[in-house]
């Protein structure tokens, strides 16, 4: 506290690297992933000790072999993971991005099938209406919370189930989208269909870039904009954002709406993407299954720690190991097993800043007798541990 | 039998930026109080946490009776009877006095919990001791004080020996702090030790037997309190001379710039009104001082004030503009001010830096943002502007994050940029609370500054030297009504003491509706 002089010329060695949020976040990160590969390993083993080794393998590098795929997938749960990370930073939990994720499907294949466009911008037009759809759902909760202080969560959850309902009974009842001996929608023409990026034996198209714009918009949004300083404020401590003015409900309504349009592209983005069988697109199945998208979005943002910039990199990382893991198939296990490696992941980078305070304890030890030596650790324990927390707004 | 039981000799620890303990050596006798002075940030709390376990020194060692003792964690530090008070309590709202209490060493049989045994002794304790509480109580719905009982009785149960309690009386009402002082006097007749953290001279000099000063990480020795005066302690602790009286001229008052009139604001605990038909003026360039014992509504009328909550009758106006019904926002840029009596609740984002902080109130002014994007340059060059002129310490300048700073700090960056801001009236609620005597000095310099600039000053305080030092008029508040105006240089602190104990009041002249 003392000298200023000091401490402002150290920043910019060991304690500006790994004193940094982002560099926190980022060994957290991978720690939880290698400590989630390990245990993964060990489910693998018990399932299936012979296959092991081989399928383990798969996890591990079968998605690079077609990696367009891997991006291909990505692309939904980055959309739906940025939904959930984005609200999750103004301290919403909007778990209701599977609805918000049906409902862009839905807004999508309607003007996909219904309106008629020149096809030069129909596509685009699709992409639009999904993200109206899922605002749409994002807004109403928002609006339930900002207004009537109903908890986002519970009403997310509901509109979860009503958007699904409402969407498989809406589809089912329209004749056009809707073919009945198959029990799914018909395949979109192909000019509704994304603009694919031309790679081989892939179907990976223009959407990906697109999610990836959006994430760096979002970023800046967050970092660099008066209304991100807001968001985050309010995220932080919702009683200071109100002593300074800020308008805590127009900021409630606009994030969850910022929110629902980012899981109603995801959605637009998975329906009106080209399938692997050519000339055909995917389809929408109406059979009362809530979309696993939605969910998985909450652990990407998890893991990306809710920073856009690191969920485009955890949507690649859980869409490679779920691409690893169908092909894990081939050597015998089942997919649930897959599932329950991911869901290890997932469940370690919960744990994530504890390991990550640990790893620094470490560190610090071995960097003993230097100065600054043991900064990233007081910072980062200080969030669990309030006891030092309260030490160490006495001492700085 | 060693003379002391717990000696900390040439304790050095450090951290980034900072030694927080430089070669200190502390020595407690048995049976002793002694007080640990020093400002905020002087290394006391880091001091303590390194004898309770929390950290670890990185020189020097701990004796118990003259033996070498590792004390790893608190749980170490329980075995070895030593028992702390810390200064933000750490108890569970939801449980009961008793539950609080027993809580981490439950009596029990067959994990079935034997709490009748442990309210025996708990009320034997309390007995014992003149702790009073009540032991079925919520600790979430019992005053600050009696969570502090609770507290002690927690180290009782315990059975420590060797009680620390970190700025105990920064909670307290006056009455409260003479109750403590005695509570400590009837350890140290027992036998027990305490350590005494703190800042307030008037205490130390009052209870405890020697006093061991920090400065800046660094011992500036042991004294008797026998052979010494409040003078030389404060000497010792902030390096220089400070002056316990408030250099002021005379006040100039001007034209009004607040006016309220018949405020009532509903209680949020009971059914009754927490402000009753408040009526009063302040003009600029004066300092109107609403006093009164806490909990009489001071609190709600400041929410009431500044926008935090609506008030249900009575108008309120900022110069000539009625402010009763504005935003937040909107009093903000009509030139209200508001030091908040919780920093940590309202006056910060502890995770935000300092230059984040220091634009709370102004980052969507065209100075800071363009078309909605941050000015980031333009927010460090002001933060580090406020933070040259207002001498605001921290570990990395404009780029601090301000959990990481000290108490008195984190206020000092609040009043840098509460005036700062283009105000009329500046709202400062308790703005010294749980500050060192060379912070509170500063602070009060710059309320006097700013009365002197020609702005209007209310300032609620629950300090009495405070309200008699600082003030220029004095408005008490007992019960939601103000009962009394008062001058501070024609008035007494006992006479001030009656009003806000609702003993006495006076018919408050009737101010004119205009």
């Amino acid at each position: 506290m003392s000298n200023n002089t000091v401490s402002s010329a150290r920043k910019f060695d060991f304690k500006r690297l790994t004193g940094s949020k982002g560099f926190s976040a980022f060994t957290a990160a991978l720690l939880a992933i290698f400590l989630g590969l390990i245990f993964g390993f060990i489910v693998m083993l018990i399932a299936s000790p012979e296959n092991s080794a081989a399928g383990f393998r798969m996890v591990l590098i079968g998605g690079l072999k077609r990696f367009g795929d891997v991006l291909y997938f990505a692309t939904p749960i980055l959309m739906t993971g940025l939904a959930v990370g984005f609200a999750f930073k103004m301290g919403l939990f909007n778990i209701g991005a599977s609805g918000q994720y049906t409902m862009g499907m839905f807004f999508a294949l309607y003007v996909g099938f219904m309106w008629d466009l020149p096809d030069s911008i129909h596509w685009l037009v699709c992409v639009l209406a999904g993200l109206v759809g899922g605002m749409l759902w994002g807004f109403i909760p928002g609006i339930f919370k900002a207004l009537l202080n109903v908890n986002e969560v519970i009403t997310s959850i509901m509109f979860n189930y009503i958007g699904m309902y409402l969407v498989d009974m809406l589809i089912q009842g329209n004749s056009v989208m809707y073919i009945p001996s198959k029990t799914r929608t018909a395949y979109l023409p192909d000019a509704v269909q994304l603009p694919s990026l031309g790679i081989k034996n892939s179907n990976l198209n223009i959407s990906f870039i697109i999610g990836i714009v959006i994430a760096i918009i979002l970023y800046v949004i967050l970092n660099k904009t008066t209304f991100g300083y807001e968001l985050k404020a309010t995220g932080y401590n919702k009683n200071a954002a109100i002593y300074a003015g800020m308008n805590g409900k127009r900021n409630i309504i606009l994030t969850m709406v910022i929110a629902g349009g980012m899981a109603g592209l995801g959605g637009a983005f998975a329906i009106l993407a080209p399938s692997t069988i050519a000339g055909s697109s995917m389809t929408y199945e109406p059979i009362n299954v809530i979309a696993p998208n939605g969910f998985n979005g909450i652990a990407v943002a998890l893991l990306g720690n809710s920073s856009p910039i690191g969920i485009i990199f955890s949507a690649i990382f859980i869409s490679h190991i779920q691409r690893g893991g169908t092909l894990a198939s081939l050597y015998g296990f089942k997919p649930e097993i897959i599932d329950v490696v991911i869901a290890v992941i997932i469940y370690f980078s919960a744990f994530a800043m504890l390991m990550n305070s640990t790893v620094i304890k470490v560190f610090k030890k071995r960097k003993k007798g230097r100065n600054q030596e043991n900064s990233s650790g007081i910072e980062s324990t200080a969030d669990l541990n309030k006891s030092k927390a309260a030490i160490e707004k006495e001492e700085a | 039998m060693e003379e002391y039981i717990i000696e900390m000799l040439n304790i050095t620890k450090e951290f980034p930026g900072i030694k927080a303990n430089d070669n200190i050596t502390l020595q407690l006798k048995k049976g002793e109080i002694h007080a640990l002075l020093g400002e905020n940030g002087a290394g006391k709390s880091t001091l303590m946490s390194i004898l309770f376990g929390l950290y670890q020194a990185d020189k020097g060692e701990i004796r118990m009776n003259g033996k070498p003792v590792k004390i790893n964690n608190p749980n170490d530090a329980n075995a070895l009877g030593i028992g702390m008070v810390h200064q933000h309590f750490k108890l569970v709202d939801i449980f009961t006095v008793l539950e609080n209490i027993i809580l981490g060493v439950e009596p029990n049989k067959l994990g079935f919990l034997q709490k009748k045994e442990a309210r025996k002794k708990v009320l034997n304790l309390s007995e014992k001791y003149g702790l009073k509480i009540d032991p079925d109580a919520l600790v979430e719905k019992i005053s600050v004080g009696m969570q502090q009982r609770v507290e002690i009785l927690k180290m009782l149960y315990r059975e420590n020996d060797i009680l620390i309690f970190d700025e105990p009386t920064a909670v307290l009402t006056p009455q409260e702090i003479e109750e403590l002082m005695d509570i400590m006097r009837g350890f140290a007749k027992e036998g027990k030790s305490i350590l005494f953290i703190t800042h307030k001279l008037n205490e130390i000099m009052a209870v405890a037997d020697r006093c061991t000063v920090l400065w800046k990480g660094k011992c500036k020795g042991t004294v008797s309190i026998k052979d010494t005066t409040k003078e030389e302690l404060s000497r010792m602790m902030v390096g220089r001379d400070v002056s316990f009286k408030v250099e002021k001229k005379d006040a100039k008052p001007g034209k009004v710039v607040l006016s309220v009139r018949n405020v009532t604001i509903p209680s949020r605990t009971h059914k009754k009104d927490a402000v009753k038909n408040v009526s009063f003026d302040v003009r600029a360039g004066e300092i109107v001082c609403l006093a009164g014992i806490d909990g009489n509504g001071q609190t709600e009328f400041v929410a009431g004030l500044t926008g935090l909550e609506k008030i249900s009758g009575g108008t309120i106006k900022l110069g000539d503009k009625d402010i009763t019904k504005a935003s937040i926002r909107t009093r903000s840029k009509e030139g209200m001010s508001h030091i908040p009596e919780d920093r940590h609740k309202h006056g910060l984002v502890l995770d935000y830096t300092l230059a984040e902080n220091m634009v709370l109130q102004r980052y969507w002014e065209p100075k800071f943002q363009k078309g909605g994007f941050i000015n980031s340059q333009a927010v460090r060059s002001y933060a580090e502007e406020l933070i040259e002129q207002y001498d605001v310490r921290s570990g990395q300048g404009p780029d601090t994050i301000v959990r990481s700073m000290s108490g008195g700090n984190q206020q000092k960056a609040i009043i840098a940029r509460e005036i700062d801001k283009q105000h009329e009236l500046l709202v400062a609620v308790q703005p010294t609370r749980g500050l060192d005597v060379g912070a509170i000095e500063y602070i009060h310099k710059q309320l006097v500054a700013t009365r002197d600039a020609g702005k209007g000053v209310l300032l609620v305080s629950l300090e009495l030297d405070e309200v008699m030092n600082v003030s220029d008029r004095i408005l008490v508040m007992f019960e939601g009504e103000i009962v009394g105006e008062l001058d501070p240089k024609k008035t007494t602190i006992q006479e001030l003491g009656l009003y806000m104990s609702g003993a006495k009041r006076n018919t408050v002249k009737e101010i004119d509706n205009e």
